[in-house]
């Protein structure tokens, strides 16, 4: 069962060969085995989770069970879940029990989906190694001396060590696609506007987008078409008809036009990742792809430019952590400035400290234009390269991160160094474009490696079927972890 | 250009968080570093470049002026830190 896929799971619920209570007991069983090693999870709550088992067996019997009804799934602790602690990964948030659901968490529930736990992220999701989590770093599974990626850390680190068959995530800069190629799993971030950001706690709101990860390409169609939607509530959601994200999995890719950006292969890409990536590209050949070099010059600028709009964005979001209406307050005070000031010190940590007051500078008086406004107009440029790469390819495929994961402590010290590492992620965030993440081999250290598969915009049931495709010539997605 | 410590003072006061004497220096270094690195998009000639919001450059909803969501004060305060009579409590602003 541990190593089973949500596809299998729906089915063996549907076959009565299990129940959701048996589901979810032994995920819980596991969880409490291995999550002291993995730190995976900040909340697991075995009766709420088993009340909802059982209403999800009751909804079978009943006749009015959903495909996915009584399997059971990990929430990242970034989405407002009532009556579950949500901390963002933060001090902040450590005291707060959501009065409300998230639309992401709505659609779970009526779907049915059995909810096993909150997963570990880096702090308000700033981060790309776990280690800003107020609850302690999460490890990787294949080694416990490596980060999980960040920073949906927590999520793919609970999929890859078998805790949860698929889990939801965030992804504003790369936090899905890079901890699920650093842990062995296959994580999709949708196009932006398509998954609702309502009671998704916002770090960077132009940009921020849930998503989730599973084993399998085909377990990803799946709970994409449960969370993806629009919805009023958030702004900025997309009003599209729903999608079956499974619909195309089955297509053959002979014709298949895959498009290399050169950028991506250049200096700074360590050379066993490389090869996977190459060996990645053959197996779609091999399956009737067709390769053409194509160019995303800006890629570069994709650093400077996110690490502008991110803060600035982030720097306004957070100014409603002001210990007043929910979250921490600092015990002792002499007014309200004070009581702000302080509250914020000890409530956030070292990391969103820095981005909200980098985003404060950036968007203060007179520094707007230079800042804010030129990242914007940066972001349009790398937004047009992708345009035009598409006018000569159907997807873009390369590496998701320079390296495979590297070790907890080995770039903690050094901001600078740590937004480096996130070079192949960001412009998609910047243009708001659909990418995934797919296992495609192992590092020389045998630390897991995943194949980027960025596409058009609303193209996710094309990434999803390449994905898939690939996943039927190779077994990379089915290893895991010994534990 | 670089940042002082009074400038990371003043930065640090309207983002409303205290930074103590003793972190100065490294949050200093730091930001100093983050802002290096942004520095690199003032060598890129951007103009008649229009700026990029929203990806499908989408305008913002209008909806009828109607209520939508009910009152419910009891369960968003039941997560504040001080409330009294359904109000949440500040230290005293106006003397």
């Amino acid at each position: 069962m541990i190593h089973a896929t949500l596809k299998q799971l729906s089915q063996q619920l549907a076959d009565k060969q299990v129940s959701a209570v048996e589901l979810a007991t032994g995920y819980l069983q596991r969880i409490d085995a291995l999550n002291p090693q993995l730190n995976a999870f900040i909340t697991v709550d075995r009766d709420k989770t088993l009340l909802e088992a059982a209403a999800a067996d009751a909804r079978r019997a009943a006749g009015l069970a959903g495909v996915l009804t009584g399997v059971p799934i990990a929430h990242k602790d970034i989405f407002c879940q009532q009556g579950w602690k949500t901390s963002c990964g933060s001090k902040m948030l450590d005291n707060f029990v959501s009065p409300y659901d998230a639309h992401v968490i709505e659609q779970c529930q009526a779907a049915g989906l059995v909810t096993l736990g909150r997963t570990n992220m880096d702090e308000f999701a700033m981060g790309s190694s776990n280690e800003n989590s107020y609850y302690g770093a999460v490890r990787n599974p294949w080694d416990l001396a490596a980060i999980p990626g960040g920073s949906s850390g927590g999520s793919a680190a609970a999929v890859a060590a078998r805790l949860a068959p698929a889990a939801t995530a965030t992804d504003t800069g790369g936090s899905i696609r890079q901890p699920a190629s650093h842990c062995g799993v296959t994580g999709i971030k949708p196009t932006y506007g398509v998954v609702s950001r309502f009671g998704m706690v916002a770090y960077a709101s132009s940009l921020d987008q849930g998503g989730v990860m599973a084993q399998t390409a085909e377990d990803c169609a799946l709970m994409l078409s449960v969370i993806a939607g629009f919805d009023e509530r958030d702004s900025t959601s997309l009003e599209r008809a729903r999608e079956d994200y499974s619909r195309d999995l089955a297509q053959p890719l002979a014709g298949l036009r895959v498009g290399l950006p050169r950028e991506y292969f250049a200096d700074g890409l360590a050379a066993d990742v490389g090869r996977i990536i190459d060996n990645a590209v053959s197996e779609l050949k091999k399956l009737g792809a067709e390769v053409v070099e194509v160019s995303l010059p800006n890629t570069r600028l994709s650093i400077p430019a996110y690490y502008v709009i991110a803060p600035a964005e982030a720097s306004a979001n957070l100014s409603r952590f002001d210990g007043v209406r929910y979250g921490h307050r600092a015990s002792e005070y002499k007014d309200l400035v004070d009581m702000y000031e302080k509250s914020r010190a000890e409530g956030f940590g070292s990391e969103v400290k820095r981005r909200i007051m980098v985003g404060t500078y950036v968007l203060s008086h007179g520094y707007y234009d230079a800042y804010y406004i030129k990242a914007q107009k940066i972001r349009r440029l790398i937004a047009d390269d992708f345009k035009a790469a598409f006018a000569g390819c159907d997807v873009i495929l390369g590496p998701v991160a320079p390296t495979a994961a590297f070790n907890l402590g080995e770039k903690s010290g050094d901001p600078v160094q740590m937004y480096l590492s996130d070079i192949y992620t960001l412009s998609v965030n910047l243009a708001g474009l659909p990418a995934m993440s797919v296992p495609a081999g192992f590092s020389d250290n045998g630390r897991p490696v995943g194949l980027q598969i960025i596409g058009n915009y609303f193209a996710e049931a094309k990434m999803l079927n390449v994905a898939h495709q690939f996943q039927q010539v190779t077994d990379w997605h089915g290893k895991a972890p010994a534990l | 250009m670089s940042l002082s410590h009074q400038d990371v003072a003043r930065i640090a006061r309207l983002s409303r968080i205290a930074v103590t004497d003793a972190e100065i220096d490294a949050v200093s270094r730091q930001l100093n570093g983050i802002l290096g690195l942004i520095e690199q998009m003032q060598a890129v000639d951007t103009d008649g470049i229009e700026p990029m919001a929203h990806p499908q450059d989408v305008s913002l909803r209008l909806r009828e002026d109607v209520v939508t969501e009910p009152s419910r004060r009891e369960a968003c305060q039941a997560v504040a830190p001080q409330v009294e009579n359904g109000l949440f409590l500040v230290p005293k602003v106006i003397e």
